[in-house]
């Protein structure tokens, strides 16, 4: 592959979030050398403000902003809380390190700065989030939940001590964690011509195992379920730094139709964040219509699962004759298939038949 | 088959019997008693000729009596009015006899505490108490007396009279008596402070037998206005009271009988009284037949147009001493009293004074402190029984903003000519609808001031919160900024906070 146009893409986005955060800073430093009371504007989070738009295919926030002032004695305590938090992502970022959300509850401790419950301490991260534009893994705050990517693509670090270090993500069978490094690390060379995401740790194996990534030439992302945001930001940066085409497989249920959909649109939460969704992602299976093609051993959709299909059908997200033709299969079949049910037709089915068939058919 | 016999017995001989129904119960009590007694009856004897009181009384050990029990020296001394010579053998050694008969509000209502205390102190220790009174002229006469039970008279033992060079005036009353002084302290402290607390123009000291001082002194020489002595109100009679007072009446006609003898009846009450009860005004009273006695004492309580009795028969202690005395023992943070106006229960007529207290020496207790006062004495004994605290414990002390766990202390103070004690001790207040409604009536128009106090105190609490919070984060908002920004000098907070402060007063 060419050399990558943003081949240092990692890094001018940790010089722009430094710059973001020490702005913030400054901000806050001349208002209060002012004599005033420090103030500061973001968009409001609330429901209301949250629309969905066509253009960018992902949620965004309105136009409506709130005020968080110092002045305010509700809001001293939280407006404290998000300088503090401020100045911490800032030493985590210039120092290389990196910290879980977990992590920030406690280290608010070491500064006299207690958070009431982690709740507080996380929607203050989502704050910091929506005042600068980043997203809280650009602050080195990651999540605890890990998943894993297998192919070939060669990744060089730039966390320290393995600054210029490269490898092959083929190298380890049981792939490699999606984990700060690989998420700071700048993409060298692949010969992948798409990426595989798939939703369960036994699936992702088994790919593995059948050689998935040579048979059909991909790079495979685990998702570990709903995929954490570094994971959907480094799906995206697949498909747009190496401009590879993305499909989904999950099971066969409203709750494998909305992780594909949120890799592709983005969450609600989220709405006050970019880059994390990947719009020309495609979801590739298992459908409800494959449950019925493929005949698949299935179990019947509960209540919850009913109720589920309700709520999407009115999700502006899911407005394409194709989702709006599975969720209407979903209701009229009442079933429901996991990704495993393929095994009824041998080990390899699954990769021999229906991965080829879906690939071609969601091209 | 076993004779019954009969035989009269002597007062004297009847306390003698049943001296528990005069309060002297066991050895711890009856020390209390005998002390309460004995003070009162010198407070009494200061403030009827408005001197202010001070009283001095010393218990002291004079040896093992039983196994939990003590012999104790009791000495009383006062600046009271004194006692005349010729009265002092039967003011102290003759049970019911005394100036307390009258009616008017005074401390005691038998005349008998003191004596049932000499008298208790004899039964207990066989030894003669001492008299030693003046009445500010130039001589002092002491007596050294005992009761003869079962004739009720005293029995003198020696009598000197001194030369009172110094115009001295007063009684000393010094007699020995059984007890358990240890187990009785803590009431004893208590009636001295409460004691105080109700007579602020009085000092008290006492000391006790270890030889410990406890000294209440007073802080103002203003005392209230002395209870005139009043004729009884026609609603409070009863068939032997309008038996005897025919029996002394110099008039010789109904009409003037009863403008004579009875309080709030005048010529007009008399005649249209003497119409409604179909009695020919010229009737001599003396003449009534028993049955028309009885007769006239309904037709008397029947009739609806007497006015009230007036108050001048009580002496309340007004509200700025009551305030005055709460100060004084209690120091605390707030405090309100309150005086209703007179009202009357079956014809005798009462004032409540109340007063709240928040704050200062009041402990937390996890209920509230009552203080009870009956004609300035304190009611130590059987508090849950008493109305006050019925009233007390029916209101609704959180639309007040008052809790059970503040320090909060709640004083309760009946005058009357007649207080209506639930029991022969004097100890509680029975449960009298007009003198509840009087009391809760009193008591909501304190509480609603300590309401005020409250919530001024509320908000003061929330603006020092307040400030609190903004100087506790805008010094770190500063901090953690200028970091950030990667600056050297802090920005300036304190006029922040200023500002902060001025705003906060402005709301106060």
């Amino acid at each position: 592959m060419e050399k990558k146009k943003h081949k240092s893409s990692v890094m001018e986005r940790r010089k722009e979030v430094l710059a973001g955060l020490e702005n913030l800073g400054g901000k806050i430093y001349d208002q209060m050398d002012k004599g005033s009371f420090p103030s500061l504007d973001m968009p409001s989070r609330s429901t209301d403000n949250i629309a969905y738009d066509e253009q960018l295919r992902q949620f965004i926030l309105g136009d409506r902003r709130v005020r968080r002032s110092a002045r305010n004695i509700r809001h001293v305590k939280p407006f404290t809380q998000l300088v503090w938090a401020a100045l911490f992502s800032n030493e985590l970022c210039s120092q290389r390190k990196t910290s879980t959300l977990r992590d920030v509850y406690y280290s608010a401790q070491a500064y006299e700065m207690t958070f009431k419950d982690q709740q507080e301490s996380n929607n203050i991260i989502t704050d910091l989030e929506t005042i600068l534009g980043f997203s809280r893994e650009d602050f080195s705050i990651f999540p605890e939940e890990r998943s894993a990517v297998f192919g070939d693509l060669t990744i060089e670090y730039t966390v320290p001590g393995y600054e210029g270090k490269k490898l092959d993500l083929t190298s380890h069978p049981d792939g490699v964690l999606i984990g700060p490094a690989l998420t700071s690390s700048e993409f060298v060379k692949t010969s992948a011509d798409k990426v595989i995401a798939i939703e369960k740790g036994g699936l992702f194996t088994r790919f593995i195992e059948e050689r998935v990534h040579k048979k059909y030439n991909s790079i495979l992302v685990l998702t570990s379920g709903q995929a954490p945001r570094a994971t959907r930001h480094f799906i995206r940066r697949l498909s747009e730094e190496l401009n590879l085409p993305v499909y989904i497989f999950t099971d066969g249920d409203p709750w494998g139709m909305h992780i594909a959909m949120v890799i592709i649109s983005g969450s609600a939460n989220a709405a006050h964040l970019r880059e994390l969704n990947t719009p020309d992602a495609k979801w590739s299976g298992v459908w409800a219509t494959d449950i019925v093609n493929y005949k698949l051993p299935t179990d019947p959709l509960d209540e919850v699962d009913m109720k589920r299909l309700f709520e999407l059908q009115k999700d502006p997200r899911y407005k394409d004759p194709l989702w709006r033709r599975e969720i209407k299969t979903f209701m009229k079949i009442r079933k429901k298939a996991e990704q495993e049910a393929f095994s009824r037709y041998g080990l390899t089915y699954i990769v021999d038949e229906y991965l080829p068939a879906k690939l071609e058919e969601t091209k | 088959m076993a004779q019954t016999t009969f035989e009269e017995i002597s007062a004297a001989d009847f306390f003698y019997r049943n001296r528990d129904i005069a309060g002297f119960t066991n050895p711890s009590r009856a020390i209390f008693v005998a002390i309460r007694e004995l003070v009162e009856n010198s407070l009494d004897a200061a403030e009827s000729h408005r001197i202010p009181p001070d009283v001095y009384v010393r218990l002291s050990y004079e040896g093992e009596a039983g196994a939990d029990t003590q012999i104790y020296k009791l000495r009383v001394e006062d600046n009271g009015i004194g006692v005349p010579p010729r009265h002092i053998p039967s003011a102290f050694g003759q049970i019911l006899f005394g100036s307390k008969y009258k009616l008017k509000q005074q401390r005691g209502t038998f005349g008998l505490g003191g004596k049932m205390a000499i008298l208790y102190g004899q039964i207990t220790t066989h030894q003669p108490a001492s008299i030693i009174s003046s009445t500010g002229i130039s001589k002092t006469y002491m007596y050294k007396l005992m009761i003869d039970i079962q004739r009720n008279r005293p029995l003198i033992l020696d009598r000197k009279v001194l030369i009172n060079k110094d115009m001295w005036r007063g009684t000393i009353v010094e007699f020995t008596l059984e007890g358990d002084y240890f187990r009785s302290m803590p009431k004893i402290l208590d009636y001295f402070k409460q004691t105080a607390m109700v007579n602020p123009y009085a000092n008290l000291t006492f000391v006790d037998p270890k030889g410990r001082l406890y000294k209440f002194a007073r802080i103002t020489k203003d005392m209230p206005a002395p209870p005139k002595e009043t004729l009884p109100h026609p609603y409070g009679v009863d068939v032997e009271l309008l038996q005897r007072l025919i029996q002394i009446t110099p008039y010789k006609s109904m009409s003037e009988f009863l403008r004579y003898h009875f309080h709030r009846v005048g010529e007009i009450t008399a005649r249209k009284f003497l119409e409604f009860s179909a009695l020919s005004p010229s009737k001599n009273p003396k003449k009534l037949t028993h049955e028309e006695i009885v007769r006239l004492m309904h037709m008397l309580k029947r009739y609806r147009e007497f006015l009230p009795p007036d108050a001048s028969c009580l002496s309340p202690l007004g509200e700025d001493l009551l305030k005055a005395g709460i100060l004084k023992e209690l120091k605390p943070e707030f405090v309100d009293v309150h005086q209703r106006k007179p009202a009357t229960y079956a014809g005798h007529p009462f004032i409540i004074e109340v007063g709240i207290a928040y704050g200062g020496e009041i402990p937390k207790k996890g209920v509230f402190l009552v203080y009870r006062f009956a004609n300035r004495i304190p009611l130590l004994y059987d508090e849950a029984n008493d109305v006050s605290l019925r009233v007390i414990s029916a209101m609704n002390w959180r639309r007040y903003r008052v809790l059970p766990d503040m320090p909060v202390a709640i004083l309760v103070h009946i005058c009357s000519t007649k207080v209506p004690y639930k029991t022969v001790g004097k100890e509680f207040i029975a449960d009298r609808p007009e003198i509840r409604k009087e009391i809760a009536n009193g008591l909501r128009e304190v509480a609603r001031q300590i309401q005020h106090f409250m919530s001024k105190r509320e908000h003061v609490d929330r603006e020092r919160k307040r400030l609190g919070v903004f100087s506790k984060y805008l010094p770190r908002i500063a901090e953690f900024s200028t970091k950030l920004a990667g600056k050297e000098k802090l920005p300036d907070v304190e006029k922040l906070l200023t500002s902060v402060k001025k705003y906060g007063e402005e709301e106060a």
